[in-house]
């Protein structure tokens, strides 16, 4: 069994194009995929290195579709979107104010050790970032509002990075 | 990767680090961010009467490229115009400071923030572009 590499990362696992996904088919898809082009299973083929090439897309397209950001991406890819575009334009100032505004919240958090303020941001961060995605899974998905739909990316990955300051903090704090 | 001594010495001693009260006379204020590393850079002017960019703040969140950068800046604009602290480009953020390619964008994201800070000023005191 070898697997299509011209195949795009959606119709690889048979899902349709769609930022809304189910993670479950996902997982399934992935497994099942991930056991036949497994090397152990294929190094002994004429062409394992076709085979553990397979095994590479396999797993590149799993963690592409697997975080809403990099499928919202890869989306916007697809769709003939410019990595330039999508990373290259600005984000409304009011929403860097804000995202400036929570970081100095993070800091000030741990600067005093204050683990309650942290899991509060990280609270709110989180039901934040639920609202962006479904933001994202109405551009994509529903209006099919391409710009609007980058423009909310770049917002998203934004939450990311703050979402990764915050980790980074409570594990600081745990040790 | 290894930061040039300049870049250190902005990172751990940085210049005009903090901020101006928003409403504060003559204050003008400049918010970029990179989405692809999350870097957010807030750099403040303060515009004396006579034209002239009397002081200077920054505070950003990113990597050490970034915040040197902006630091920088901080001191290249104070003592210009508006018009002279436009001309800064990138390209001598990055050579002042001895940037590797990898982080040319942290300059550019400073010369951004002053072209945002400028345009803030000007939207303000009602002067069009």
């Amino acid at each position: 069994m070898s697997v299509d590499l011209s195949l795009d990362f959606f119709s690889l696992f048979g899902l349709p194009h769609r930022f809304n996904l189910d993670e479950t088919a996902l997982d399934r898809a992935w497994h099942a995929l991930q056991t036949e082009v497994h090397p152990d299973r294929t190094a002994h083929l004429p062409n394992s290195r076709g085979a553990m090439a397979g095994a590479l897309r396999v797993n590149e397209a799993y963690a592409a579709l697997k975080k809403p950001v990099t499928r919202a991406r890869y989306l916007l890819e697809l769709a003939g979107m410019s990595l330039e575009a999508i990373n290259g334009n600005t984000v409304a100032p009011e929403y860097l104010m804000e995202q400036l505004e929570w970081r100095e919240a993070v800091e000030e958090a741990r600067g005093v050790n204050d683990v309650d303020a942290l899991e509060q941001l990280a609270l709110r961060l989180q039901i934040r970032t639920d609202g962006v995605i479904a933001q994202l899974a109405e551009e994509l998905d529903g209006q099919r509002d391409l710009e609007a739909a980058a423009d909310t990316v770049r917002r998203l990955m934004f939450l990311d990075k703050l979402r990764l300051g915050i980790d980074d903090a409570l594990a600081a704090l745990d040790n | 990767m290894t930061y040039s001594n300049k870049v250190l010495d902005h990172y751990e001693n940085p210049r005009n680090a903090g901020s101006f009260a928003q409403d504060e006379e003559g204050v003008a204020t400049g918010m970029v961010g990179a989405p692809a590393c999350g870097d957010v850079m807030k750099l403040q002017i303060k515009v004396g009467k006579d034209g002239i960019i009397e002081d200077a703040r920054f505070k950003t969140y990113g990597c050490g490229s970034a915040i040197a950068s902006s630091s920088l800046v901080t001191e290249w604009v104070k003592g210009k115009t508006l018009d002279e602290a436009l001309t800064i480009k990138n390209a001598q953020i990055a050579e002042e400071l001895a940037l590797p390619p990898v982080k040319v964008h942290c300059s550019v994201l400073a010369e951004d923030a002053i072209r945002a800070a400028v345009a803030d000023y000007k939207k303000k005191h009602g002067e069009n572009k």
